[in-house]
Parts: C-alpha cells; sequence; structure tokens
C-alpha cells in the first residue's frame, strides 16, 4: 500500500504533522501518529451526503450541482441581510472567497470563535497577549499550566508534541524536567497527571485569578483564607511556582472562555501573565478547537481588519461582537438567509437562534449531514478539506501549514463550490 | 498590451541621472521603450513631476506580527474604513491598515514595490498570504536569520561557509529576499526574559551579538546575495545608543562587498541615534551617526522617521516592545517563535508635548538632511514603528521646507532647542534628492535596478508615478498634497491610478531570490545538522517546512550565488 508521510491531521488546533497514512483503493487504510480521533477523522466513515439536495414541498430532492448553487445564489442574491457562518473546519482558500462573498452581498460573516474563543479574542484586544509557539514551550517550558482545558481527551497529542510529555532542548528529560499544574472545575483525566491540580468552584475562576495576581503583586495579606473553594495556601504554592519557573506557560479552554465573566476571565489571566513578567518568562495560549479556527480569524482579520462578526451592511468591515456575531442577528431575527459552511450550529447554538435559523431560507455546504443539515433549504456536499482536498491550516499558536490531498473525490471542494456560489450571486446582481 | 506615452513631464530619474528635464516616457508590454507607435495612449502630464514608482525598502505590511497588531487594535481599524467600489476590496485601518488598503493606499502615493523587513521563517507562509492579498504593487520578504539556533551554532563553531549553507536554504525555503537581523542575540535571550548588549554573550549559546552580525556579513557576501546583511541594531531605543551603533557599523568596515553595494544596509536609524543615559538627558545623536555614514562607504541606512500621533509599534525586537509597554501601561502583545526569532507590539503615542518623542522627531529629519549622500539614505518611518507609511508626504514636506519644519518647531516642546539639531540645519531637499531616497536609493541597496525596479531606464518596468505639481512649488502643502494623491500612477505599463483614485487593481508580483550553495559536501553536513534540528526540536517537519509555489502565483525569481 502507497504511503503517504508528513500528513497534517486536519482535525484540531494541534493540527499534528507527523502522521502516516496507507492509501489503498482511493481509501485511507491505516493511520499512524494520530490521536484516536484524528484516526478516526482520517479513516472517514460512510454517512456522507450523496448528493447536493434542494427542499421541496418539506422534503429533499437530490439535484445536480449546478441546480444547488443556483438556487443557493438566488437564496443569498435575494437576502437583504444574509448570514455566512461556519468556516472553522475548512481552509484559508474557502475563507477568502467567503469574506469575498460577504462584501459583494452586504451580509455579516462570523465564524465558530464568536461561542468558543471569542471572548479570548475580545480579551486580547482589551490587553495584548503575550504568547509563543508550541516549540517554545516544547524547548522551554519548565511550568505548564492547563486551566479549564482537558488536552487529554480533547486535543489527544498536544501533551506529547509539544508541552509536558514532550522533549526539548532545555528540557532533555521531558516531564521529569516540568512541572504539571491543572485548574478546573472537576477532576478531569489531565488533572489525575498532575503535580497540582487546583478544583475551583465553577464560575469561580476569575476570583482565584485576581486572587493570584494580587499575590504575585505582593498582596497576599487582603486575600481571604478561601477564593472561589480554593485555600489561600494553595494560591500562594501556585504564586510561588509561577514566580520561579524559569519559563512558565498558561493553556486554558472553554472552561475559561464560556463560564461566567467570559472575557474578563481570559483578560485577567493575561494580565496575570503580565505581572509575572516583572519576575520571570511567562506566555499564555488559548487551546483552540477545530483545527482552522484560527485561520479563519486570521484570513478576516488581514482582509476586513477584524477577526470575526464582520457586518458589510455599510459596503465597509463592520465590527462590533454583541452586535454583529451570528447570534446576535438571528436573536434579533434580523437576518432573512443564512450560509453554514463546515460546521453545525443547530447542534450548539441557543434553541431561540436554531428556531429561527430553521425558518429562514438556510444553504448548508458540509461533507457529512448534521443538525444544520437537517433544517436547511438547500445542502451541497463538499470534499473533506485535508483528506480529499488541499489548502491551508492555522495551528493554535498561528503557525500555518499546508494539508495534503491524500485521496480522490466525486465532491466539488469548498473553494469551488463557494466560488460558484460568488459566480451566480455576481450575475444575478449584474456585476458579471 | 496598450501602449503608453507620458508626454511633457519634467522628470527626474536619478539612476539614469536624469535630474528635472522635460521629456517623454514610452512604455509598451509593461516595459519601458524608446518609442511607441502613433496608437499609443496619450497621458499629459504637463505641469507634472514623473518619478520611478516608489520603492519601500523597510515597511512592516504582511505576515504574523502586522497581523496580531491588526487583531490586537479594532480601534485603529475602525479609523480608516472604506466602502468595497466596483474596482477596490473593503478597507479599514490607519497604522496597521488590512492588506487591501495597504496595497491601494501605497499606490496613490506612487509606491509600486514594498520590502517585508522581518518574516519570522516558521510564518513564512502566513507572509506570503497577506503579500497574495496585497493589491497592484510588487513585494519581497526577508526572513529573519538572526536569533535562529542553527545559525547560533554555526557562529560560535566559526563555520562561515556552513552558515552559507543553511542562509542558502532558508532563503529558499522560505521564498525570502535577504538577510534581516534584529536584536541579534537579544531576542533569542527574550525567550528567557533578558536581552543582550553588542558584547554580551547570548545565554546558553556563548556567541555575542557582535560575532553573530560578523559572521552573518561574511556569509551574506560569501553568497554574493543581491541585498547586503539589513541590520536592526542591538539596544534600540534605549537612551545613549548611538555608541552601540557606531561600533556596530564598525564591526563590519573590513568585509568585501560581493557586489557594487554596501556591506550593511542600517534600518530605522533614528531609534539607535540616542544621545543621554537616561530619559531626563535624552539628546540627539544625529550628528555623529551622520559624520561615521559620511566618512564610510560600506553603509547605508534608512531614516525610521517619527511622525507625531498615534500609531502601533511592531518588531521581532522582543524586549524592546516590553519595555516600550512598561512606560506606557497600554496593551501588549508578544510572539516568540521556536528556534527562531520573536515578536513584540504595543500601541504608542508620539506627542509633540513630550520631550523625548519631540527628540525623536526631529533625529529623523536631521538624520536625512545631515547625511550629505542622499544614495546613502532611504526614506521610511519604519511603518508603522515610527509612523504609518501614510504619512511620508508629510515627512518629505518637511524635508523640503525649512518654514514648515519652524512651524513645526514653534508646536512642540521646547527641548527640541537645547537636545536637538534640527533647529540649526538649513538644508532643504530639492526632487531630485526626493526621488534618489525614495526610488534610486532603495532600488540600489535591494539589487533590484538590475531588474527593472527603481528607475525608468530602456527596458525597465513601467512603473511610473505623476505627480501634479510644478519642481518649483516650495509650498509644504501643496507638496504634501500632491504626493499623498498621485496624478497618475502606472504598474507593469496600466494605469492602475487617476487622479488620486484606484482605477485599476491587478496582482502584483512577489520577488524572491533563489540561491545555490555550491559545495556538496558542506551542504550534506548542514543538511545533516537541520534535519536533528526538526527531529528534535521544531514541532513541524522538515517536509511541511518550505513554502509551496501555490503561495507565490505571480513570482519574480532573482538568481544569486551558484544559481546566477
Amino acid at each position: 500500500m502507497p504511503t503517504i508521510t508528513d500528513v497534517v491531521c486536519p482535525l484540531c488546533g494541534c493540527l499534528c504533522d507527523n502522521i502516516s497514512v496507507e492509501v489503498e483503493d482511493n481509501a485511507v487504510k491505516k493511520v499512524s501518529g494520530a490521536c484516536a480521533v484524528g484516526r478516526a477523522k482520517l479513516l472517514g466513515h460512510e454517512s456522507r451526503i450523496r448528493s447536493p439536495m434542494i427542499r421541496e414541498g418539506g422534503e429533499f430532492r437530490e439535484c445536480s450541482y449546478e441546480e444547488a448553487i443556483r438556487k443557493a445564489a438566488e437564496i443569498l442574491a435575494a437576502a437583504r441581510r444574509p448570514l455566512l457562518y461556519g468556516w472553522s473546519s475548512t481552509v484559508c482558500e474557502a475563507h477568502k472567497v467567503g469574506i469575498l462573498l460577504a462584501e459583494v452581498l452586504g451580509g455579516v460573516i462570523d465564524n465558530t470563535a464568536s461561542v468558543c474563543h471569542g471572548p479570548t479574542v475580545q480579551a486580547v484586544q482589551g490587553v495584548g497577549l503575550p504568547t509563543c509557539t508550541l516549540g517554545e514551550v516544547k524547548n522551554r517550558a519548565d511550568l505548564i499550566i492547563y486551566w479549564g482545558a482537558n488536552p487529554v481527551e480533547a486535543h489527544g497529542n498536544h501533551m506529547r508534541r509539544y508541552s509536558y510529555i514532550s522533549k526539548g532542548w532545555f528540557r532533555p528529560g521531558g516531564k521529569k524536567d516540568r512541572k504539571l499544574v491543572v485548574v478546573d472545575v472537576r477532576e478531569t483525566r489531565t488533572a489525575k497527571m498532575a503535580d497540582l491540580f487546583i478544583k475551583v468552584e465553577p464560575n469561580k475562576d476569575y476570583l482565584v485569578l485576581a486572587a493570584l495576581r494580587a499575590i504575585v503583586n505582593g498582596f497576599a495579606d487582603v486575600i481571604p483564607d478561601e477564593v472561589g473553594g480554593v485555600p489561600k495556601e494553595r494560591l500562594v504554592e501556585l504564586a510561588e511556582m509561577m514566580k520561579k519557573a524559569q519559563f512558565g506557560i498558561i493553556f486554558f479552554g472553554m472552561g475559561l472562555t464560556q463560564s461566567r465573566y467570559k472575557h474578563n476571565n481570559i483578560e485577567q489571566a493575561i494580565s496575570l501573565v503580565r505581572d509575572l513578567y516583572a519576575f520571570t518568562k511567562f506566555a499564555i495560549m488559548p487551546m483552540r478547537g477545530h483545527y482552522n479556527v484560527t485561520g479563519f480569524n486570521q484570513v478576516c482579520t488581514w482582509q476586513t481588519g477584524f477577526p470575526f462578526a464582520v457586518d458589510f451592511a455599510r459596503g465597509y468591515a463592520w465590527y462590533n461582537p454583541g452586535e454583529t456575531a451570528a447570534n446576535d442577528v438571528l436573536s434579533r431575527k434580523e437576518c432573512d438567509a443564512a450560509l453554514i459552511v463546515a460546521s453545525d450550529p443547530a447542534a450548539h447554538f441557543p434553541a431561540e437562534s436554531v428556531k429561527y435559523l430553521a425558518k429562514i431560507p438556510l444553504v448548508v455546504i458540509d461533507p457529512y449531514p448534521n443538525l444544520t443539515t437537517e433544517i436547511a433549504d438547500v445542502v451541497i456536499p463538499s470534499a473533506i478539506s485535508g483528506i480529499e482536498a488541499e489548502g491551508t491550516a492555522y495551528r493554535m499558536d498561528k503557525v500555518p501549514l499546508r494539508l495534503k490531498k491524500l485521496v480522490d473525490s466525486e465532491f466539488m471542494t469548498d473553494e469551488e463550490i463557494l466560488e460558484r456560489i460568488l459566480d451566480e450571486v455576481l450575475k444575478i446582481k449584474g456585476l458579471r | 498590451m496598450a501602449e503608453l506615452l507620458i508626454k511633457n513631464g519634467i522628470v527626474f530619474d536619478p539612476i539614469n541621472g536624469v535630474k528635472g528635464e522635460k521629456m517623454d516616457i514610452c512604455i509598451k508590454d509593461g516595459k519601458i521603450v524608446e518609442s511607441v507607435s502613433s496608437e499609443a495612449k496619450v497621458i499629459d502630464a504637463s505641469g507634472c513631476i514623473v518619478m520611478p514608482g516608489g520603492v519601500d525598502a523597510h515597511t512592516h505590511i504582511a505576515g504574523g506580527k502586522v497581523n496580531a497588531g491588526r487583531l490586537l487594535r479594532p480601534e485603529d481599524g475602525r479609523k480608516g474604513l472604506e466602502p468595497r467600489t466596483s474596482v477596490c476590496r473593503a478597507c479599514s485601518g490607519y497604522s496597521v491598515p488590512n492588506t487591501f488598503a495597504t496595497g491601494y493606499r501605497y499606490a496613490k502615493m506612487g509606491y509600486t514595490f514594498l520590502m517585508e523587513p522581518a518574516m519570522p521563517p516558521l510564518k513564512a507562509r502566513h507572509m506570503h498570504e497577506e503579500l497574495m492579498d496585497t493589491p497592484i504593487v510588487d513585494k519581497a520578504g526577508m526572513p529573519l536569520l538572526d536569533n535562529n539556533w542553527m545559525t547560533l551554532q554555526y557562529v560560535k563553531s566559526g563555520d562561515i561557509e556552513k552558515l552559507a549553507a543553511y542562509i542558502a536554504w532558508m532563503i529558499n525555503a522560505t521564498k525570502g529576499y535577504g538577510v534581516k537581523i534584529v536584536n541579534p542575540g537579544g531576542t533569542e535571550a527574550w525567550g528567557w526574559r533578558k536581552n543582550c548588549g553588542l558584547e554580551d554573550p547570548v545565554p546558553y549559546f556563548d556567541v555575542t551579538p557582535a560575532e553573530i552580525i560578523k559572521a552573518l556579513a561574511e556569509a551574506n557576501e560569501r553568497l554574493s546575495l543581491p541585498h547586503s546583511i539589513h541590520l536592526h541594531a542591538n539596544r534600540l531605543g534605549q537612551p545613549g545608543n548611538y555608541e552601540t551603533t557606531l561600533k556596530t557599523y564598525d564591526l563590519v568596515k573590513d568585509i568585501k562587498p560581493s557586489r557594487d553595494r554596501q556591506v550593511m544596509h542600517a534600518t530605522h536609524v533614528q531609534f539607535h541615534s540616542y544621545g543621554g543615559t537616561k530619559w531626563a538627558d535624552f539628546e540627539s545623536k544625529a550628528d555623529e551617526i551622520a559624520k561615521y555614514v559620511n566618512q564610510h562607504e560600506h553603509i547605508t541606512i534608512d531614516l525610521g522617521a517619527v511622525m507625531l500621533g498615534d500609531t502601533t509599534t511592531m518588531t521581532a525586537d522582543g524586549p524592546m516592545e516590553y519595555n516600550l509597554y512598561l512606560l506606557t501601561g497600554r496593551k501588549w502583545t508578544n510572539c516568540d517563535v521556536e528556534l527562531e526569532t520573536g515578536a513584540g507590539i504595543t500601541p504608542f503615542l508620539y506627542s509633540g508635548k513630550v520631550p523625548v518623542n519631540t527628540i525623536q522627531w526631529a533625529i529623523g529629519i536631521e538624520l536625512a538632511l545631515l547625511v550629505e549622500d542622499p544614495w546613502k539614505v532611504v526614506l521610511t518611518t519604519d511603518h508603522p514603528n515610527g509612523g504609518p507609511f501614510i504619512t511620508y508626504p508629510i515627512l518629505i514636506s518637511l524635508l523640503m521646507s525649512r518654514k514648515r519644519r519652524e512651524e513645526v518647531m514653534k508646536e512642540v516642546h521646547s527641548v527640541i532647542n537645547q537636545r536637538a539639531v534640527l533647529p540649526t540645519i538649513e538644508r532643504e531637499l530639492d526632487w531630485y534628492e526626493i526621488a534618489i531616497m525614495t526610488r534610486g536609493t532603495p532600488a540600489k541597496i535591494l539589487g533590484l535596478h538590475e531588474h527593472g525596479k527603481g528607475h525608468l531606464g530602456i527596458g525597465a518596468d513601467a512603473d511610473v508615478a505623476i505627480y501634479e505639481i510644478s519642481p518649483e512649488e516650495t509650498d509644504a502643502g501643496r507638496i504634501q498634497k500632491a504626493l499623498l494623491s498621485a496624478k497618475y500612477t502606472i504598474k507593469g505599463g496600466e494605469v492602475v491610478v487617476k487622479d488620486g483614485e484606484v482605477v485599476a487593481a491587478p496582482e502584483g508580483r512577489t520577488f524572491y531570490v533563489d540561491v545555490r550553495y555550491e559545495d556538496e559536501e558542506v551542504w550534506k553536513e548542514m543538511l545533516g545538522d537541520l534535519e536533528r534540528m526538526f527531529k528534535e526540536y521544531y514541532t513541524v517537519s522538515l517536509a511541511n517546512y518550505p513554502v509551496q509555489d501555490h503561495y507565490v502565483p505571480k513570482p519574480y525569481v532573482i538568481k544569486a550565488g551558484a544559481a546566477e
């Protein structure tokens, strides 16, 4: 069987690029080097959307790509305020067409960050972000903190390739040369490995971070005996570990971004890292989920000036999360059509948003059926980026890699489908 | 392609010695030609100044650091909002414009070539993706190679041959243009929250910044690259740093250039020309720096001039940006890049009410006026560090008009009369000198003049700027207005700007150097070392590292070394 090496895994923000796959009869048969979830995605499964479909009289009817694309373009061109959402499981080449489409339509474009690490972006816009690439952690870090993140289950190879278990230039002994701290509301599998586990009461992370900042800055005397369910001694111990580390890092997940106080939590965490620069080297990094959620934020930033939640109704990019994010325009029942690409908002959005999404004309581009395709009016199947199509993705530390095409596909790529929708829209609007 | 005839303009083309002569410029198939047929479209340039398209030798326009700056500053993004037009994409930003705005706004000022000077090699693909989305202009990027662990090891072992082989590999892998150096040793030390002076050993690597600079200069000449080393010296922004700056320039004075050019290009020299011992006695040493440059032939500089106002500072000099953040307490981003480099970003307001900022403002202008030979000086603001590129017309008007300088000097802090040289300088630059500093010099120091850039000789690229202003005009306001909105900008023979508006937005090309190192033994040994670094220490595989051809859809390849 032909083996393809140095495959980049199109699953999570780790973007592991040391995967080997064996291909036979145009199918991936064997995967080595990937975590369990990555392997499952690379091996693929049967339940693909087989054909483009248009809903008629409540039922889906299979149709040609041409018909589905024309219908999608008609829906979008007729809309006064279309929403273009998703983007995190496809490549940057598709993002670029999507942003141009949003600009031409005068629509709102947003990605899954707005219900994930959107609060991180907002915090960064408030205070900045002292960060690094993952190799800095691998080669230098002697203190690794996971806060509200559980990589053992969510980012399978993160610790082995990039952090606690990996070996590096200044840390040849791997985990023998490092300390692992986990802060979470429950004792996760990651927490079980930690040298120090700090259990925080749910929604009290902000208090704990603020207390740590006070201690680091020399105000331990004002801290009560217990903060957010954590005894003061534990916090003093952690603050000392941080100050004495040679190179420390906080990796944080949605336990911090999506619990109470959202972006305020992240601002505190980043500010703690800034405070630690009075003593030592420290960094902080969000654990991004989908493999190219970072890529969308990057492309959207260099093309529009803003990372997500961009509204083109005025002809220029207007960014104001709380007003211009997907759930804002859905909850105000403002958008009158939607295009969803490579994501499943029906499974993740608030019920009110999903109900409204089901009411308006909805176009979905995805390789697989999901809850959102169930409520769609036009479904367009696509090739799986990183397996059936190549393109660019950005790792959680913003290192870009080129995904490979491993097997041929009968399906069009996201980029091609979007190009053709754009072309049709331009024709309808008399711009081409 | 259509023919163009630019008639009756007053032409300034310094590389060809054309010094304000009334003459016609003929264009065919994107190139300057001897003559055109009667079918040629005529552009009447009567009463206008005609120059080659501007070349910016140092402007931070694309890549991870620039994008981190955009993301950090939505408030800056809001400053430059412009709606989509039938020709242009939507624009945003002032000091950190989106990629589309960067291309359009430079073109409106008559600029047609841009050099991104700080590409982290690991993120080279990102820079190229942004360059692809920067319309109209041609562009290139230089990889950062000085805080790199391969470089540090070869400097330590004194192995210039392997260092040259490695540089060749890196320039090819990143589709880069030349060797960029930023706070050598200091950014590696920043990995431990430390910094390095010129003679301090880099922690754990046992080499000094001085040794790194010399070795890279030697390796650069060993490869005979079109550009010299491009150096951001140690101690940027610190009071009293001019002594370090002068010592740094002196390090390479005995190295022979492999081409007819400088051995070292020192960048944003304004930030390196400071006297005093602390902020309270901070003063200009532009005169000392200019004296050195006037007396030596191995060095060229660009200004890195400060223009008063708010901007976003960004550099691979991580410790410098942290120190700036400590001064202002504003937001701060840092990103260290494994085995290679780092980056820091923080907003900054240069205020004429602040003594230090006032002196910084003076120094950039002083350098341009005190260096006698404009062929040694490139006009830059180190966009966006000293100010956004969109302020170039203001800078030029200041250089051309002593009256305007005096008006500003009355408004800024009175410290300018004690601790700057500017009030004593009478020199006013003329259009020819401005054309040298914005066209001739940058093209020559980068080696681009041999590839059709920076001049209007027969066979050159038909990149032309036409400004509606008389060469006799001395009014600073009119000078500024004319330079901000070109009457015409022609790129590759196509009219892209007319009456200050973008009328066409073709894709520009990406220039990169294809350099070969010929000794196979040394090459193999270097590859062995490189493979080990990837296997043990990088978090990406060697096979996935080099930039694929997809990211340079419109290449222009310059061969160097054994490939030449």
